[in-house]
């Protein structure tokens, strides 16, 4: 066994002080779904690993009029049965049930699946098409950071080190608004081969006021789908099909493997951005 | 068969109480005082030259007590076996040494090349990365086609190619079939290697006790005694002292059929180190480094009138076997080619197949070993054929069946099936489907440009295997039954159960037999030393071959306990009946005595018949006089999206016939998780190693098992036709499901595409595959 350290604090600000003293050496345990299999396989090797879930406050998911917040150890699961997120943010609650399965879902959370950056996780596409800001806690400070300058490539993030992922605040959807994730499972994993949210308000005459669409699975990083939603705004649910295909536009570099080509990622990309518009729409209205 | 108490009956599993409360003793669950615990180094290569190992490093590891690698004892312990390499069977077969450590080639990605025996587990794997092997890598060969190729690297020196092997049947007149034909259908048909992905991973604990020169073996295997057979001969060991038990075994599905390197460096490092050693198997060493199936690539002729009536098939075949042969390698294409005429009347039928080595693990028996190629490529190919001929193919089924009237019936291959009602069975499923709404509602979908298809496979299979004569090791099974003084019956059975519930069927069997409640009877079995020689759990034989065996032990029982009756109640054997659990004079129930009361005086040895034993056990031997043959029809409906090719499988109707039925539950849950694995290769399982040979799906986030969510409930109904083979006619179900259902999906799905004028497509049906297959041609229809 390689060796490690363990601490588990009780307060971020104990969490904070040990990730200052251990720095490069260290890393912070959330559910451990990602982590700890990359300890096994020896591709992490961290001497110190720094146990979060025992900070209560982390955990927090609250539904405001104007805010919503998750804290970064909320797990999938506490997102996926929030009484209030279902009126408040639909997205939110459907992204959460498209992950994994139940063990998964009680087990991993919000802030590690982000932190973590897979390609292909569920979460950055729903934070992108929500506009999501991350406080993060770090050695000289508090700083916050958006969901679009945020995931910056494969498994990399803006986070530096040191530097802790405390809670996701999300503004409140106004009326008039409504939200879709929708999915294909690697048909191994159950990660998305490509996933796509879509998040809209609507204007008095039922055209698109504002929207946002965030992408996964396709390209090395998840990214929010521009072309698409510059050729929707102040537009109708028919001129969803031609924006929609522009969901891959852009892309540099498209994820490729045996389970999937880029093509074909491409494709699905534009098939679920049509979907998760026509759904957000509808939600909507 | 008639319920006369138990049989027949929906009764619970006995097994599962245990297995669902953690009660139940893996091998990993048993724990020896000072155990090594001991970690394999593995190939990283798929072919390379090994040269000097430095294992010094490791050696000095504190807590680590040995590294063994294959120069350290190739003089000790022998070659793995293969059961199957009579050179009459496969004139010309090549038969490599298959050391348990690979000595100066590896050839396979996973190959054992050294083993650390430690004191933890965790030291024992830390040690493996201290180990240095100087690999000299070489070029791969990673299909039956690089392995043919020109030029091709040869894996095993002593011969100057990759040919493992070859083999061919024929029957009839095929020449004659193919010039009489209207049409000959052809098409080239992939079966994907699969990976048989048991729930528990191999696992081996072995302990030497010196002064009793006693090696024990605990193996998560099918088959115990053949094991320690085996092991006795690598281990050179007298095999009266060896003992091999295979505790709780956690899934098998055909790879633990076999003979592993741990199994036998194992036994030799407890006996060399004179400690318990413990080797338990991680999921990535499972996929591997055990035993892969399927894996053939043909091309399937079928000769055909333009009504549909078949006249003959061929079929030439590679099959990518790996680098080595594992126990039954070899045997396992030719269940493909014994099975080729399938539930039809044809007799002219051929098969060529070539066997490769190439730089993979090997493949050998999984579900249904080499049963569910026959099945899918026949079943593929008459749809082919109604798809050509413009026929449904339904219509073509019923044409080409072997009718009712025709049982016995002799294949072009030899066979003789035992019993069958093929149209029952196939009425049954119509009916269920509503095959004719279905038709309608397919038609009216694709108006909307929707694709909904429908699916048949009516298959036939080998069960209860099997005669010896047709067999690599013995196909008879054993048979020990015990009354206690007190009256509670031991079954000692020469299967090793691992998932069938022979601990319920068989004690329904007993229990309305002999007239004793069901918990009262124990069902022994997997202990080499507890019972006496068998031969194991596999080809759905446990029942058919081992229950039987037991029927006519616990015959000899009751003939016995009729005896002892009748003297005691001053009657003739003739006139005692078992009635109420009693045996009594036939009428008078209430002065009868139970089976307690007779084995008592049985083992007291006062008031016996003249010129009877004492004691009350009989054992018996049965040697089968056939295989069975369980069929059935099964009925898939699917919906392929047009957008993304995704399958949704809407229903799933299945009718097997698997002849008497003991108990319905059980049968159903051996027809339930058939149908999953079979779903499995037909959508989503295929094991892929790349140009290097290195395996691209070695872990469960690559390699797709079915899982809970892909599944409609399942629709299932049975015929019985009893099988004339053993007294209690039936036939075997464990790999009905498994061989039924991949071509039902199939054909389903391929129907699904038929506005796109699809014909065939390879296994797995990946979404992406379709969803190309529908942008390259567009459905003309619309
Ligand atoms: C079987 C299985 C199936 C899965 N299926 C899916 C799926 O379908 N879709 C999907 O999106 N995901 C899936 N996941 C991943 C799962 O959602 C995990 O939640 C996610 O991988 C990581 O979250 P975690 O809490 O387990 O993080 P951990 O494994 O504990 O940590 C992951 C990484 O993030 C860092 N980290 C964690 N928390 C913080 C923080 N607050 N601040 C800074 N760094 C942090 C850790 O140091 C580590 O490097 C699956 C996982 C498994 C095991």
């Amino acid at each position: 066994m390689i060796p490690f350290d363990y601490h588990a604090p009780k307060t971020l600000q104990k969490a904070m002080r040990l990730v200052r003293e251990h720095g490069d050496d260290a890393s912070v345990l959330a559910g451990g779904h990602s982590l700890i299999p990359l300890m096994k396989l020896r591709f992490a090797a961290p001497a110190v690993v720094i146990d979060l879930g025992g900070i209560g406050g982390l955990k927090k998911v609250t539904a405001g009029h104007e805010t919503i917040t998750i804290g970064a150890l909320a797990t999938h699961y506490a997102v996926e049965s929030h009484r209030l997120l279902p009126g408040k943010c639909r997205l939110l609650p459907e992204t959460a049930s498209e992950i994994g399965d139940v063990q998964v879902r009680n087990r991993g959370t919000v802030g590690g699946s982000i932190a973590h950056a897979d390609p292909a996780a569920d979460w950055p596409a729903a934070m992108l098409a929500l506009n999501a800001q991350f406080d993060i806690a770090g050695p000289s400070g508090e700083r916050a950071v958006a969901a679009s300058d945020f995931f910056v490539g494969l498994f990399t993030t803006a986070l530096q080190a040191g530097e802790v992922l405390t809670r996701i605040r999300i503004a409140t959807p106004p009326e008039n608004s409504g939200g879709a994730y929708v999915k294909m499972r690697q048909s191994a994993s159950g990660f998305a081969l490509a996933g796509v949210a879509a998040q809209v308000a609507l204007d008095s005459a039922g055209n698109c006021a504002s929207v946002a669409v965030g992408v996964t699975g396709v390209a090395s990083v998840a990214y929010r789908a521009h072309a698409v939603e510059d050729a929707l705004r102040g537009r109708g649910l028919d001129a969803i099909a031609e924006a929609a295909a522009h969901a891959a536009d852009g892309v540099e570099e498209f994820q490729e493997d045996h389970h999937a080509s880029a093509d074909y990622r491409a494709h699905l990309a534009r098939v679920f951005a049509q979907r998760a518009l026509t759904r957000a729409f509808e939600r909507a209205t | 068969m008639p319920v006369s108490k138990t049989v027949g009956a929906r009764i619970k599993r006995r097994e599962d109480p245990r297995l669902i409360q953690g009660l139940a003793h893996y091998v990993d669950d048993i724990k020896l005082p000072n155990t090594l615990h001991v970690a394999i180094l593995r190939s990283p290569y798929s072919h390379a030259r090994i040269g000097a190992i430095d294992t010094d490093a490791a050696q000095n590891l504190p807590g680590v007590k040995a590294v063994v690698t294959g120069s350290d004892i190739k003089d000790t312990i022998g070659g793995i076996p293969c059961a199957a390499t009579d050179p009459e069977g496969f004139p010309g077969i090549k038969v490599p040494h298959h050391p348990v450590l690979a000595i100066d080639k590896a050839r396979f990605v996973g190959e054992p090349i050294a083993a650390v025996a430690a004191t933890s587990a965790y030291i024992a794997r830390d040690a493996l990365d201290l180990i240095e092997v100087d690999y000299d890598p070489l070029d791969a060969v990673n299909s039956a086609d690089a392995a043919f190729a020109d030029g091709a690297p040869v894996l095993h020196e002593d011969w100057d190619d990759n040919m493992a092997f070859t083999w061919q049947i024929a029957g009839g007149d095929i020449d004659a079939a193919f010039a009489e034909a209207d049409h000959i259908v052809s098409q080239r048909i992939e079966h994907q290697r699969l990976v048989p992905n048991p729930m528990e991973t191999r696992g081996v604990l072995a302990e030497y006790m010196r002064g009793k020169d006693q090696l024990t073996i605990w193996s998560s295997t099918q088959i115990p005694h053949l094991l320690r057979t085996q092991l006795s001969i690598m281990l050179d060991m007298a095999e009266n002292h060896v003992r091999v038990i295979a505790p709780e075994v956690g899934g098998g599905f055909g790879c633990k059929l076999n003979v592993y390197a741990e199994e036998a460096l194992l036994g030799h490092m407890a006996k060399t180190l004179g400690q318990p050693v413990k080797w338990i198997e991680g999921r990535r060493e499972n996929f591997l480094h055990t035993i892969h199936g399927r894996d053939q690539t043909g091309v399937v002729e079928l000769a055909v009138k333009n009504d549909g009536a078949i006249l003959g098939l061929k079929y030439a075949v590679t099959a990518d076997v790996g680098a080595y042969y594992q126990l039954l390698t070899p045997a396992i294409p030719t269940l493909t080619g014994l099975m080729l005429c399938g539930s039809y009347t044809f007799q002219n039928v051929q098969m060529d197949l070539k066997a490769a080595f190439t730089n993979k693990m090997a493949t050998d028996a999984y579900r249904g070993a080499g049963r569910p190629e026959a099945t899918y490529l026949i079943e593929r190919m008459i749809d082919i054929a109604a798809h050509d001929l413009g026929l449904d193919p339904l219509d073509v089924r019923r044409k080409n069946f072997i009718g009712t009237d025709a049982f016995p019936h002799e294949t072009g291959t030899a066979l003789a099936y035992d019993s069958g009602d093929y149209t029952a069975a196939l009425d049954r499923a119509v009916e269920m489907a509503d095959y004719d709404a279905l038709r309608w509602q397919q038609a009216e979908l694709r108006d909307q440009g929707r694709y909904l298809g429908i699916g048949f496979s009516t298959y036939v299979e080998i069960c209860g295997m099997g005669p010896s004569a047709a067999m690599p090791a013995g196909g008879w099974e054993s048979s020990t039954v015990r009354v206690d003084p007190t009256g509670k019956v031991t079954v000692l059975t020469g299967v090793s159960p691992h998932g069938q519930g022979q601990e319920t069927t068989f004690a329904q069997l007993v229990a309305d037999g002999l007239g004793v409640g069901l918990a009262d009877i124990r069902i022994i079995h997997g202990d080499t030393d507890a019972v006496q020689y068998g031969i194991g759990t596999f080809g759905s034989r446990a029942t058919a071959v081992g229950g039987t065996a037991m029927v006519h032990a616990m015959g000899k029982i009751k003939d016995k306990v009729i005896k002892i009756a009748a003297h005691l109640m001053e009657s003739n054997p003739q006139d005692i009946v078992l009635e109420d659990d009693k045996y009594c004079v036939q009428g008078a129930p209430e002065s009868g005595l139970t089976l307690a009361e007779i084995a008592q005086v049985a083992h007291v040895g006062v008031g016996l018949p003249p010129e009877t034993e004492p004691g009350l056990a009989e054992s018996h031997f049965f040697e089968p006089p056939n295989f069975t043959y369980p069929f059935g029809t099964h009925i898939a409906v699917v919906e392929v999206d047009a957008d993304t090719g995704e399958v949704e499988l809407q229903r799933y109707i299945a009718v097997d016939d698997c002849g008497n039925i003991i108990n319905p539950l059980i049968v159903e849950g051996q027809v339930h998780g058939g149908i999953a694995q079979g779903v499995g290769q037909a959508l989503y399982e295929e094991a892929i190693y790349d140009e290097s040979g290195q395996m691209l799906t070695g872990s469960f986030m690559d390699y797709a098992l079915p899982k809970a969510h892909n599944f409609p409930r399942f629709e299932l109904g049975n015929t019985v036709t009893p099988s004339p083979v053993n007294p209690m006619g039936v036939k075997g179900v464990g790999e009905a499901g498994t061989i039924g259902s991949t071509p039902a999906i199939a054909n389903a799905v391929i129907d699904a595409l038929k506005p796109f004028g699809v014909r065939h497509i390879d296994l797995p049906l990946r979404p992406e595959k379709l969803w190309k297959l529908m942008q390259e041609r567009n459905d003309d229809s619309l």
